[in-house]
């Protein structure tokens, strides 16, 4: 029930100015899982959607990437003009190499983005997205990071969120919402 | 003891279907224990399970061991303001009469230190501790890192 507290909030319009930029606005630079550059303009006149997240998270980002997957899926051919990315949270685990290996289980349309801690840095505030890092024992450590999935239309603007503990039933008609 | 034996028959006869077996102990059901593939043995496991508690007494879930994990916790994925975080949790109550499902996106094992990577088709065994009804052992099986679930005939009642 958190999770669908969270995501009234985050539609307030008293809130608005945490809602994630147009795309066209964004700065960041970041890196795919195939080692090419990747920025803002690459996704002009493409419907996007974001995940933020990191390879070592056992429970959230596998679930999520799932749910995309079968989301994927379900739209079939009618997706295959989205930009679909995982934008990594940890970037000192995740380089490419790493990305390449974790986004190759799930459905193939899905990239994986990573960068120097700056660059991530960037793409998150770009996004409004928050990701922190929590020591743990034996100097491992955790990210908590946003959870949602972020939606744009093709002309980059921001399009709605899907949240993590949303009804899958919606998420498909919120992803078709930015196809046409 | 009958179950034990039979739980323990069908591990040697029938690896793939054992996260839809179910075992026993007192007021206690455990079933549908599962994990998912992990990229190398660095990164930890996760561990998924569902117990009802069918007595009158109020239980709850207090640690897990299992050698394929030198640290093995309990944490709870908690979304708030949209930020997923994954605190410990010291115990996972197991009321009477409910059911409770260590799930993806709520409560589930956290298997850090893993001794190998897990291979989907893998299965490994996890003992859960109970506060009253003590120690039993589950063998839980390996799926897919894009699985959402064990596939058993009485999956998702």
């Amino acid at each position: 029930m958190l999770g669908v507290g969270a995501y009234r909030t985050r539609n307030l319009p008293t809130r608005s100015e945490l809602l994630p930029l147009p795309i066209g606005e964004m700065t960041w630079t970041l890196t795919d899982h195939r080692g090419r550059s990747v920025r803002p303009a690459d996704w002009a006149g493409r419907p996007v959607m974001v995940f933020f997240g990191f390879t070592w998270c056992p429970d959230v980002c596998p679930t999520t990437l799932s749910d995309i997957s079968l989301w994927l899926e379900e739209l079939g051919a009618d997706a295959d003009r989205m930009i679909v990315a995982l934008i990594s949270v940890d970037p000192e685990r995740d380089t490419p190499d790493v990305l390449a290996d974790y986004v190759s289980n799930f459905d193939q349309r899905i990239l994986g983005l990573t960068g120097s801690a700056d660059e991530v840095a960037q793409a998150a505030a770009d996004f409004r997205a928050t990701y922190r890092r929590v020591a743990k024992d034996a100097g491992d450590y955790t990210m908590d990071h946003t959870a949602g999935v972020f939606l744009f239309h093709p002309d980059g603007r921001f399009a709605s969120i899907i949240d993590f503990h949303e009804d899958r039933r919606f998420a498909v008609p919120k992803i078709r919402r930015t196809l046409s | 003891m009958k179950h034990f034996l039979l739980a323990a028959a069908l591990i040697l006869s029938a690896p793939a279907v054992m996260a839809c077996e179910t075992v026993t102990i007192g007021d206690l059901t455990i079933e549908h224990a599962w994990s998912k593939a992990t990229i190398g043995a660095g990164r930890p496991g996760v561990f998924y399970v569902e117990i009802t508690n069918a007595g009158s007494v109020d239980d709850a879930l207090i640690g897990i061991a299992t050698p394929a994990a030198g640290m093995p916790m309990l944490h709870e994925t908690v979304v708030q303001d949209g930020i997923a975080s994954m605190p410990h949790a010291m115990s996972i109550p197991v009321p009477a009469g409910q059911n409770v499902q260590l799930s993806p996106g709520g409560y589930h094992g956290m298997l850090m230190g893993l001794t190998t990577a897990l291979k989907e088709g893998d299965s490994f065994p996890v003992t859960l501790s109970f506060e009253k009804a003590g120690e039993v052992t589950v063998n839980v099986d390996v799926l897919s890192l894009r699985a959402e679930g064990p596939d058993c005939a009485d999956a998702g009642q």
